[in-house]
């Protein structure tokens, strides 16, 4: 940046804090150095840009009013829930805005009689399950950051979560959004009942990255709690013959609650950490959930048990009471932690890929980390396909980090290239960027920058993430031809 | 029988793209009935027949997942799942044996089973379309988990061929339930809404509902001594025939949808207690989906019903109409959307279909 873009950024800046500030509240915009420090980057920590304001409204009348500003001033707008995000979604702009929902936090309605519950963008996942609890209902998608991460976040990502094979995705379990267009307009989707007149745009909001418009409303449907829920842990020789019994169970005709594989490093890694009783001379655990009623979890469990065993599980273990279960849990759900105390820092992969290419994508994954001499530990949600490969580094090293992301965007193109996808659940953002080249073509990419015109025709919501430009698709595919070394690596990733 | 018509159909498409033609999509044709008639010009539409393109692509029951050519044919595929154990969760309607699985997610229609599993949309995995440049384009996938890039798949879904031809779909299946059982309760319709929700507040494997004629039907499917228990929990007759029944329930040939009136489909919340449209009485209603789905039959105007509706946050579409069709009903077939929501759909509608070829005025006249 030279010395007069900095001079028109400054300029900018002034007269539109000016402008904000007559909007909302002085504590609610941010706009000097120590203060958007927090706001830096979300759970991607490697990727930084300070924003140029921060605001934190807490009307939707006031979320208008700064689209309204911005549009105006053609400043581009990120819209932020809990920054838990893991693909760098929610990395600010240094010339834009960052709009935090943060203060969006209550629950506006619960309905238990129609399953529903009203909430803003701001509330954390985990929070509405607790709210509803008392009628005995429960949200079922659980991304594995449901403690901290937001509801408004989760449906821009389309969040899902261990249960997904079973309960489905966000998309499966939300019913209308309130969203503000960057022209400021409120617009309503969805509604009361199960589908609406018109086009899918639930869909289409659903996992749009915060490209198409800002959500300032959510209602969710809710389940009710099943009456038990099962867990087993099964230990393999060979993650392969667990990859089979993966695909045997549900030849069975049982569709789990929970299907998830870890491999060996995250086996030691997860029982170092947690102590869960895992097998430690195991190459593969499989822990198979199920639920509903007691007495289809019983039928259920033992003809689990039984496909296990076929498929040659040296172990079997049910869980003999509710704090086993938790504790089979509580190794998979501190997986990426535990993981992460192996090496100073992990790089967490999302790709998707049809289950019977488990074994080539782990034997090209152990290659290829042979290569980089990077390990690599696997969390797997096995019944959906979703693989979470785990690169362990230092990024103190120099040249490391590149590195990893190098080795991470192979095995992307591999799960492309078994007929997968490069991400399944934590989004595109502008970590994957590159690998959408891969996986889509010019006039695929060309349509995706026409729908998101259809709603932003400027493009000031979260412009440059999660579908690239085709321009920059081309650099990304000279770039291949040189071995994926960057040519120059110190160009902005946009 | 299967092939691949996929270059045939771009052709077809990019002239009409470069000449400015409106083509009219056809698979089976056995939901023509459905939506308005391609408009205008129109009536000279050029039909673009996708019924030939045919086959299954790719399907491993294991994966849970099927790829189909567009012009598949919807009972062909039922069969194939079947034995294999498995089947489309969402039930769809057929109305033909010569249903098509393009026109079934085109037209995102779902049956009985719709409020407890999901509808088709749900189950859409991917799909490969042709847009209105005679483009051809792949999005989602044959994975459950994607979100790389907008759902464009799912906006396909109900678009009813508006944004694009539908070549390929990959649908999500599931395992067939192991046993199936239907009680009936005789009822008033506010003791079969109570009934229903006070089932859906618990975990009950509750699969489909339906009243009408003072009768309320409930089915159980799943584990068989989940269906036992569920069945001695919630009491009730036992119905004879129910497969029977819930197949003419979801293919519209029970006696209730014998009429000479106009039908029409009410999605509103589950526990609306009546919607008041004039001269009409509780027959004229069967309502499904706990509540959340109500057949209407009636001749009362598209604007008293609409509007009686969308009072209740709902809507309502004409589903079978009589008599001679007029330009005038075009945007009332479903129900209108607020100004800013069909701005968006004219705004995506340009932004696939920029020359408007494809079904011209199917959903609303402006698209």
């Amino acid at each position: 940046m030279n010395m007069n873009d900095n001079n028109l950024q400054s300029g900018n800046k002034v007269s539109l804090l000016k402008e904000l500030l007559k909007l909302l509240p002085e504590d609610a915009v941010l706009h000097q150095a120590e203060d958007l420090h927090p706001y830096e980057c979300d759970g991607l920590s490697a990727y930084r840009h300070l924003p140029m304001i921060v605001v934190l409204p807490n009307t939707v009348n006031q979320v208008q009013s700064i689209l309204r500003l911005c549009y105006e001033r053609e400043v581009p707008v990120v819209a932020r829930g809990a920054g838990t995000g893991l693909s760098g979604g929610a990395l600010p702009l240094e010339n834009g805005v960052l709009l935090s929902l943060a203060k969006f936090k209550d629950i506006i309605n619960i309905d238990a009689k129609r399953r529903i519950a009203r909430v803003q963008p701001g509330v954390r996942n985990q929070a509405i399950s607790q709210a509803v609890d008392q009628f005995g209902l429960y949200y079922a998608p659980d991304p594995s950051s449901q403690i901290a991460c937001t509801i408004g976040g989760n449906v821009a990502e389309n969040s899902g979560g261990v249960h997904c094979l079973k309960y489905g995705l966000t998309v499966h379990n939300i019913q209308q959004l309130k969203i503000i267009t960057i022209e400021g307009e409120l617009l309503t989707i969805g509604g009361s009942g199960l589908d609406s007149a018109g086009y899918d745009l639930l869909a289409l909001m659903t996992g749009s990255e915060g490209m198409l418009g800002v959500i300032v409303e959510v209602t969710v449907k809710l389940l009710p709690k099943p009456e038990s829920a099962q867990v087993l842990l099964a230990a393999f020789d060979d993650v392969v013959k667990a990859g089979e019994a993966v695909g045997n169970i549900i030849a069975a005709g049982i569709i789990p609650a929970g299907l998830e594989m870890m491999d060996k490093l995250a086996i030691s890694a997860a029982e170092d950490f947690v102590h869960a009783g895992y097998p430690l001379d195991a190459e593969a655990i499989l822990l198979c959930e199920l639920d509903g009623t007691n007495e289809e979890v019983l039928e259920h469990v033992s003809k689990v048990r039984e496909v296990l065993q076929n498929n040659g599980a040296t172990e079997v273990r049910t869980a003999k009471d509710e704090a086993e279960r938790l504790t089979f849990w509580k190794g998979r759900k501190a997986a990426f932690p535990a993981v992460g105390r192996l090496a100073p820092d992990y790089y967490c992969m999302d790709g998707t890929i049809p289950r019977k290419q488990l074994p080539r994508v782990l034997k090209t994954m152990a290659e290829l980390s042979n290569e980089y001499n990077l390990p690599v530990a696997n969390v797997f949600h096995a019944g959906d396909g979703n693989l979470h490969p785990l690169i362990l580094y230092d990024a103190n090293i120099p040249g490391e980090l590149e590195r990893t992301e190098e080795f991470g965007g192979k095995i992307l193109e591999l799960c492309v290239e078994v007929g997968g996808t490069i991400t399944g659940e934590h989004g595109v953002g502008m970590e994957k960027i590159n690998q959408m080249c891969v996986q889509f073509n010019s006039l695929e990419l060309t349509q995706f920058h026409a729908v998101k015109a259809a709603f932003d025709p400027l493009s000031l919501l979260n412009p440059g993430k999660a579908v690239p430009t085709l321009h920059r698709c081309a650099e990304f595919g000279a770039m291949h031809v040189h071995k994926g070394e960057l040519p120059f690596p110190e160009l902005e990733r946009f | 029988m299967n092939a691949d018509m996929s270059l045939q159909l771009q052709q077809q498409v990019q002239r009409a793209f470069e000449e400015k033609l409106a083509l009219r999509i056809v698979g089976g044709n056995s939901k023509a009935f459905y939506g308005c008639p391609v408009s205008a010009e129109a009536l000279t539409a050029e039909a673009l027949s996708v019924a030939e393109h045919r086959g299954v692509l790719n399907y491993e029951p294991t994966e849970l997942v099927i790829t189909l050519r567009a012009g598949t044919p919807l009972k062909e595929i039922e069969t194939l799942l079947d034995d294999n154990g498995q089947m489309l969760p969402f039930e769809p309607p057929a109305f033909s044996e010569h249903a098509t699985i393009g026109g079934t997610i085109a037209c995102n229609l779902s049956g009985p089973r719709r409020a407890y599993a999901g509808a088709a949309r749900d189950y859409l995995l991917g799909c490969k379309i042709i847009n209105g440049k005679g483009e051809i384009l792949t999005f989602g996938g044959e994975v459950m988990k994607n979100v790389a890039g907008y759902d464009v798949s799912r906006l396909m879904a109900g678009a009813m061929g508006s944004l694009g031809v539908l070549l390929e779909v990959s649908l999500k299946v599931l395992p067939k339930t192991e046993t199936e059982s239907t009680q009936l309760f005789h009822c008033s319709s506010a003791e079969a809404l109570d009934k229903m929700h006070a089932w859906s507040q618990t975990p009950l494997p509750v699969s489909a509902t339906s009243f009408h004629d003072s009768i309320l039907r409930v089915r159980l499917s799943g584990a068989s001594k989940a269906v036992i228990a569920a069945v001695n929990h919630i009491g009730g007759d036992a119905m004879e025939n129910a497969d029977q029944y819930w197949q003419d329930l979801k293919e519209q040939r029970l006696d209730f949808f014998n009429t000479e009136k106009q039908l029409w489909r009410l999605s509103l919340a589950s526990d609306v207690e009546s919607v008041i449209v004039e001269n009409t009485d509780e027959d004229d209603f069967l309502y499904e989906w706990g509540g959340a789905l109500r057949w209407l039959k009636s001749d009362m105007p598209a604007e008293i019903i609409q509007a009686a509706v969308a009072e209740l946050d709902g809507h309502a579409s004409l589903f079978r109409r009589t008599g001679v069709f007029s330009d005038g009903e075009r945007s009332t077939i479903f129900q209108p959307l607020t100004p800013g929501l069909m701005r968006i759909h004219k705004n995506l509608k340009q932004a696939f279909d920029p020359n408007n070829i494809l079904n011209p005025g199917k959903l609303y006249p402006e698209l």
